[in-house]
């Protein structure tokens, strides 16, 4: 499995990231030397292994479905680049 | 009156409870350390020396009435990846702008519980990504130890740099640090200091700026073992705000430290020795082993075969699950914005405006590991490989106690020695990563200094909620190893 200059395109489309026409090689090359490296986990016998999901086996905790925080409009806003009205303030994404 | 930064943490406590000074005195004391060196070392990205001195008069006030916490006026530094309210909170990324929390994380609320005061925040590698704390857009951290009779510029470690550079400095008491594949670990190993990472859930990851969610762990980096234990007990407990939290009693670390290591058995595993690894950290893991022996340990050969997939596994698991945390920075919420020509547009200039380079790298492996007809091949094969790794470890402990191992594979290094190489720059973290893969607390002290006089760890490697082996051992290494060089 290879990256290419389009794969790179690809992903970082589908990451959000913007990136430069004249930096898509280099990135393609750089992932494919980590790409090649991670390639050594073919290796390993992993017949029968149940993937890991957390570290430590415990039962995740259930919770009561209550409210237990709220009435706080103006210090979700606070950090907000642009807001008005109680509101963010978004770029138009409905037409 | 001695210079109050001469005390370290424990010594700290005695003199505030004796009435020697107040701890209004001792965190100027730091303000004025923190001012002559920071210029230089770059570890502190925010002073907070009005909070610092109203949170100590505050503790004054509660000590004469004696209302004494476990950490009554001892000024501490924090990595700027914990979030602090009110005060700006980076993760020492551009992406987050002037953001500043409105809330404060679990672990910060323990230590200010127990009396701390709060100096100021830590540089890090960017979204703690990296070894050597480049990555920061705020500049690196520079290392207060020097190579013998040179003055290039080292590396503190990364990625809690700042941490380790505070504490070694003497810019603070001690630092609050966070460790996703060997970010406290590293570190302490480069700057003489001590530096655990506890068992995964012990400390609340609530108002930590995640990484890898499975992985990330909060500890202390500290000047002592001693108070490492101290500090640490005041940052773990349950907590309900985070649900991979553990609802297991605090053990007394500091208790645990007299237990010594009489019958003992610590397993030494072969497969911890790696091609171009100098003589001199082999020597220190023999001089390690001998110092155990002569404190009454049996030594036992162990094997943990999947040692070298733990590194490859960690760049499926820990960027996959980066690609999902980061992706919340989209600059509608908070931080900053980059308009573009519409939604997308503003989207991929404010993250590629915001991020740098080795975080979008980051991003960019998650995103293809996790995208359509990748995810069984690399995703899911990774978690199956740590799960033989946690094995590795399941076995290893039907014949011994604890595991000791070197921290590092080097000594600090110069800056930009390895940044034109991720992976030369990944191997940093061969010894530390699997702790975190199988979630287990490890810790990294101080044991000699190198041909160069720079200093070298050795890391204690425990079982699951073991912390107080991993105590009782480390406190042994420590008084064998005698470890007093400074900077």
């Amino acid at each position: 499995m290879s990256v290419d200059d389009a794969t790179v395109r690809k992903i970082a489309r589908l990451a959000r990231i913007e990136i430069h026409e004249d930096k898509v090689t280099k990135m393609a090359n750089e992932l494919n030397g980590i790409l090649n490296w991670i390639e050594m986990l073919n290796e390993v016998d992993v017949n029968g292994v149940e993937p890991m999901a957390s570290a430590v086996a415990i039962a995740l905790p259930m919770r009561d479905d209550a409210v237990t925080d709220g009435n706080i409009q103006s210090s979700i806003l606070k950090n907000a680049p642009k807001a008005d009205s109680g509101f963010f303030v978004v770029p138009k994404s409905v037409e | 009156m001695t210079n109050l930064t001469e005390l370290n943490l424990h010594q700290a406590l005695s003199g505030l409870a004796a009435g020697d000074f107040t701890s209004t005195e001792l965190t100027q004391s730091y303000l004025n350390s923190i001012e002559a060196q920071n210029t230089n070392l770059n570890a502190y990205l925010v002073v907070t020396g009005d909070k610092a001195l109203e949170m100590a008069r505050a503790s004054d006030a509660r000590r004469a009435v004696g209302n004494v916490g476990a950490l009554e006026g001892i000024p501490l530094g924090i990595k700027d990846l914990f979030c602090t309210k009110g005060v700006r909170t980076t993760a020492a990324s551009k992406i987050l702008g002037e953001f500043a929390p409105e809330y404060e994380s679990s672990v910060t609320t323990n230590l200010w519980r127990d009396g701390a005061v709060m100096l100021g925040k830590l540089n890090l590698d960017e979204f703690a990504m990296g070894s050597s704390n480049e990555t920061s857009a705020f500049g690196n951290v520079v290392n207060p130890w020097k190579r013998k009779g040179s003055n290039v510029a080292l590396t503190p470690g990364g990625s809690s740099g700042g941490s380790a550079a505070a504490v070694a400095a003497h810019m603070c008491l001690g630092a609050t640090a966070t460790d996703t594949g060997g970010s406290i670990r590293q570190p302490a190993a480069f700057t003489g200091t001590v530096g655990i990472k506890p068992t995964y859930g012990r400390c609340s990851r609530y108002g930590i700026v995640a990484f890898a969610s499975s992985l990330d762990q909060a500890g202390p980096i500290a000047r002592n073992v001693k108070d490492s234990a101290i500090m640490l007990q005041s940052m773990m407990g349950h907590d309900v705000k985070d649900s991979t939290s553990l609802n297991v009693a605090v053990p007394d670390l500091v208790a645990a430290m007299a237990n010594g290591v009489k019958g003992m058995k610590i397993g030494i595993p072969k497969e911890y020795r790696v091609d171009g690894m100098p003589e001199e950290i082999e020597s220190l893991w023999q001089q390690g082993i001998a110092w155990l022996k002569g404190a009454g340990a049996e030594i036992v050969d162990i094997s943990l075969p999947h040692t070298k997939y733990a590194l490859p596994a960690y760049y499926i698991v820990a960027p996959a699950e980066a690609s999902s945390n980061l992706a919340r920075y989209d600059g509608m919420r908070f931080g900053a914005r980059v308009d573009g020509n519409d939604l997308t547009d503003t989207y991929e200039k404010t993250r590629a405006t915001g991020f740098g380079e080795e975080v979008k790298r980051r991003i960019l492996i998650g995103t293809y590991v996790l995208s359509a007809g990748y995810y069984d091949a690399y995703y899911l094969r990774a978690q199956k490989v740590r799960a033989r790794i946690l094995e590795d470890f399941t076995n290893a402990w039907t014949k011994c106690d604890a595991i000791l191992t070197p921290t590092a594979p080097s000594a600090a290094f110069g800056l930009g020695e390895k940044s034109d190489d991720p992976i030369k720059m990944y191997l940093n973290d061969v010894f530390t990563v699997t702790a975190n893969l199988a979630g287990l607390p490890a810790i990294s002290i101080p044991a000699a200094l190198d041909v160069d006089g720079l200093p070298l760890g050795l890391q204690i490697i425990g079982k699951a909620l073991d912390e107080e082996t991993i105590y009782s051992v480390a406190s042994v290494m420590e008084q064998a190893a005698n470890f007093s060089a400074r900077p």
